[in-house]
């Protein structure tokens, strides 16, 4: 069968004659959410990413995702093998992944049945199929292509298949790890991007390889773009306006380590951990260039231990984990929190418990980082909320820390750490950078634990400090430092240590509602499912529902004002990616159903009865499953 | 010129510090317990090196011995369990104008600690750690330690300890990157100040194991050792520990060994009895992580601003003109 009947068999519309581009028509569209999947180390990453750069320069609103296999090298044409990239384009600025994909490319057919079966595709989703597979010299893999696309095609997907290795090969050499580029080319040609930015694009994602390598993948991307103009009848736009402002292109976990950067840390002390890590990668290659350390410790423990001694003698210290490396920390966090040494942890959330869902995301260690370490160790929690968040939290962890002389875990998570979404470049302060180290004589008669009496705060000594020679401990101890099991003693420090997270309560701000102040439902978020609420309430605020939402940045401690925000709504739900039992299981009810962590944080603060409604399926939420709730709850 | 040079004496005078300005407290130790002699060495060893206070930080984990830095009138840090090592890696990393001092038990290095251990050896950052080795656990009241000697009943191993005990300088001196290796026993004060001594002089990760005594659990444990001067072989050499006439008359079990013969320094480390008691393995050429990590940089503001904007600019997508 040739190509052209294929083309013609599988989408209706698209003529197997040759069309001149002029004659296409464009179809405006305001957003779109498009795929392309291959197995691992065929380069679908670098397609996806570079999508999104590419949209991004033109003005589009861009929230990329990586779609990550849990292994290395998973079998090629594996069901469960998916790699690649989630990217959502619109006219105005994206803060969230959106509903099912409106498109995608595949390289096999494989790894699309995997986002089939994972209800990733939309009905009717467009898919950009290689068709090499349908002539395979292997019997097998020749009918299960077949087979899969009959399937498709039933399925009322609109199926196209591309002879894209054969159309590489026409255009260079060698041509077995071009398609990603090929690729690039027809969604550029899909989505009228503009092909100067494109060969721009491609020349930077090949900067560190030769200019042959750089010219050959200009040629690939020109195949597919020329390919696309030719055969495909569809073709888009999404209006963009270029931003007036530069802005900077990073996913959240690279936002993470350019904060620690900011912020003056000296030290990051960690141990390789997925998804956390790829912000240490970023942070080890450029941390040395402003006179920092990344120290890879012999294990999680060491790492937070390494920290605590490096905050100890000098600047505030970070270090950056995800759950299982979190819990290891706990008994190191309690010596901080007991010691009030300054500290940043970032715990990039994953998939629990144990070992979990490494690469998905979940968010479900609020919890452990406000109550984990045992006894009463009050330390200060703040969750990143988007990309930008990432950036700005470090920072303001690192000030906090050292304030107060606390730990301040600061929660991202697997989704937050691979989305790509384009922020205003900020602007350096050097009110961001921590200070040098005080070296200067300690005066007479100050104490290591000079306890404030109203807030708690002491001032920190640092070794190096004259006539402040003193043994800080993790047992219990009275201003000197020195180990005291007196009751009275004891409770003092508990109170000088529990008084700060009040006083630093006393300098936050009241949250931002978004929507009306006063309506039939209040949804309450935190972290990376910001903008898919924010998403889901504007839609249903169009539909005329009486919908807000409040999102939380400190969870503990937690901003003032939020009681009175609550009043102003008939119900209050929490939307979260942890678990929590549903109300209509037989067994369930008000005496052991086990509520979402924000849900049971706020109905333990407020006495209100606030109903939770969360997902964990190692995606994120879903603008769309959230206006269902919307309009069940209402509707209740 | 002369109220100048008598100002600058004055000044000398006046920053001397004695031994009274490195002692803080009583140490709440039991009579004849071995730390207070290891503590009696290192306030010496303080005062003689003339180690400003400010600048002295002591690490140390959780157990008896890891009471001491609180008898230090310096900086002192006494954490968790087992984290005495990390905890003094990172102040080592953080503050290279800082003495960094370690001491952690049996228990405390050889067990919940081990892994920290292992690769503190390897890092070979700069500081000196006692391993204040008593063969029980004291504080929590006679349980085994991975030192104890096999057969030893304790409260955990009521019929005798099932295992062979583990020796902490062979493990040490298996490890890549040893720098710096001896052992000394409480009941000779002398040649513990030495030992103690010649580590802190070592510029890498200078490891003492000190034998101890512990009156209260193991009271007789060493008795057949103090009361046989030949069950402890000195090893002496001029790249190593001299050792005095007195010594000498008593101790005449000897051993003239060149610290930097690892392979002789790993068979002496295998002997228990006799108990080697000096230098095993000495290399000054072992780089320290600390200094191979260092960056030129001044850390201005200016200058993280701008490796900070470089980044940025990586990133940048700038407006159309």
């Amino acid at each position: 069968m040739s190509q052209a009947d294929t083309l013609k068999q599988s989408v209706p519309g698209v003529a197997g004659r040759v069309r001149s581009p002029a004659a296409k028509a464009v179809t405006e569209i305001e957003q779109q959410v498009v795929e392309i999947i291959s197995d691992s180390g065929e380069g679908a990453q670098s397609c996806g990413q570079s999508l999104g750069a590419i949209a991004a320069r033109m003005g589009n609103g861009v929230w990329t995702v990586e779609i990550i296999p849990a292994e290395i090298r998973p079998p090629a044409r594996s069901v469960a093998g998916a790699s690649g990239n989630r990217i959502r384009l619109g006219s105005r600025r994206v803060t969230n992944g959106g509903d099912e994909t409106d498109l995608v490319v595949a390289l096999n057919e494989q790894v699309l049945l995997g986002r089939v079966r994972a209800g990733e595709l939309k009905p009717g989703c467009t898919i950009l199929l290689e068709s090499k597979w349908r002539d395979d010299t292997d019997p097998r893999i020749a009918s299960s292509y077949l087979q899969t696309h009959e399937q498709l095609v039933s399925s009322g997907y609109r199926v196209v298949e591309v002879p894209m290795e054969r159309e590489c090969k026409t255009a260079v050499a060698d041509a077995r790890r071009g398609k990603n580029m090929f690729a690039l080319g027809m969604l550029c040609s899909i989505y009228s991007l503009d092909m100067g930015m494109a060969r721009e694009q491609v020349a930077l994602t090949f900067r560190k390889k030769s200019r042959e390598v750089i010219d050959n993948n200009v040629l690939l991307l020109e195949a597919g773009h020329r390919w696309a103009e030719t055969n495909l009848e569809f073709k888009y736009r999404i209006p963009a306006v270029p931003s007036s402002e530069a802005q900077i292109v990073v996913n959240g976990n690279t936002a993470l380590a350019l904060g620690v950067l900011a912020s003056g840390m000296e030290v990051c002390a960690m141990y390789p951990i997925t998804p956390a890590t790829s912000a240490s990668h970023y942070l080890a290659d450029v941390f040395e260039k402003v006179g920092g350390v990344v120290h890879q410790a012999e294990d999680e423990i060491a790492a937070c231990a390494f920290a605590i001694g490096a905050s100890y003698a000098g600047k505030c210290t970070v270090t950056i984990t995800s759950g299982p490396g979190y819990a290891l920390k706990q008994e190191a966090i309690g010596l901080a929190a007991m010691a009030e040494i300054p500290l940043v942890v970032i715990n990039v959330q994953r998939g629990g418990p144990s070992t979990g869902q490494p690469t998905k995301v979940e968010q479900g260690d609020l919890l452990t980082t406000m109550f984990g370490s045992h006894g009463d160790a009050p330390k200060v929690v703040l969750a990143a909320s988007t990309v930008e968040d990432c950036f700005y939290s470090v920072i303001t962890a690192r000030k906090i820390a050292e304030t107060f002389n606390m730990v301040v875990v600061v929660l991202s998570d697997a989704s937050l750490a691979t989305a790509q979404t384009p922020f205003p470049r900020p602007e350096f302060k050097d009110a961001w950078v921590a200070p040098p180290v005080d070296q200067t004589p300690v005066p007479s008669g100050m104490r290591p634990y000079d306890w404030d009496a109203e807030t708690g705060l002491a001032r920190r000594i640092v070794p190096g400090q004259p006539g402040g020679m003193h043994t800080i401990t993790g047992l219990a101890h009275d201003r000197d430092s020195h180990v005291a099991y007196d009751p009275d003693i004891n409770e003092e420090g508990l109170r000088a240590r529990s008084l700060k997270l009040a006083a630093l309560q006393k300098t936050l701000k009241p949250p931002t509602v978004f929507g009306d102040e006063t309506g039939d439902l209040l949804l309450i978020g935190w972290g990376s499912t910001r903008g898919t609420i924010e998403e889901a309430v504007e839609r249903m605020r169009a539909e005329g529902r009486r919908v807000s939402s409040l999102h939380l940045r400190f969870l503990q401690p937690l901003p003032p004002a939020i009681n009175d925000i609550m009043a102003g709504f008939d119900k209050v739900m929490t939307i979260e990616t942890n678990w929590s039992d549903q109300p209509d299981e037989a067994i369930i009810d008000e005496h052991n159903r086990r509520y979402s962590a924000l849900a049971m944080l706020l109905r333990s603060r407020y006495l209100v009865d606030i109903d939770c409604w969360t997902q964990v399926r190692g995606a994120p939420i879903k603008p769309g499953a959230i206006c269902k709730v919307i309009r069940e709850k209402l509707d209740q | 010129m002369a109220t100048a040079a008598s100002h600058c004496l004055l000044k000398l005078y006046e920053e001397r510090h004695e031994l009274e300005d490195y002692q803080s407290g009583v140490p709440r130790w039991c009579t004849g317990c071995g730390d207070n002699a290891i503590l009696a060495a290192v306030q010496r060893l303080c005062r003689d090196e003339q180690l400003r206070p400010e600048k002295t930080v002591f690490v140390s984990g959780i157990g008896c011995s890891s009471r001491f830095p609180h008898y230090m009138k310096t900086y002192g840090f006494h954490g968790i369990h087992g984290r005495a090592l990390p905890v003094a890696e990172g102040i080592r990393m953080a503050r290279k104008d800082l003495h960094v001092f370690v001491n952690t038990g049996d228990g405390d290095c050889c067990s919940i600690g081990a892994a920290h251990w292992v690769h503190a050896i390897r890092y070979n950052m700069n500081m000196t750690v006692f391993l204040h080795d008593n063969q029980i656990y004291g504080l929590t009241k006679m349980q085994a330690s991975p030192t104890s000697p096999k057969g030893l009943r304790s409260n955990t191993t009521p019929r005798g300890a099932f295992l062979e005990a583990m020796q902490p300088l062979t493990v040490t001196l298996g490890v890549q990157n040893v720098s710096f290796v001896a052992q000394a026993v409480d009941w000779i004060p002398e040649l513990l100040y030495d030992i103690v001594s010649a580590a802190f002089r070592h510029r890498g990760f200078s490891f003492i194991r000190i034998v101890q005594r512990c009156p209260e659990w193991l009271p007789s444990l060493f008795e057949p050792w103090l009361h046989d001067p030949e069950r402890v072989r000195l090893l002496h050499h001029d790249a190593g520990i001299q050792i005095s006439p007195a010594l000498a008359r008593v101790y005449r079990n000897q051993e003239h060994h060149d610290p930097a013969d690892i392979d002789r320094a790993r068979e002496i480390a295998s002997c228990i009895d006799p108990i080697p008691v000096g230098i095993l393995y000495r290399n000054p050429e072992v780089p320290c992580y600390e200094d191979l990590r260092e960056t030129d940089h001044l850390r201005t503001n200016e200058f993280i601003k701008s490796g900070l904007e470089a980044e940025f600019d990586k990133f940048t997508v700038w407006p159309s003109a």
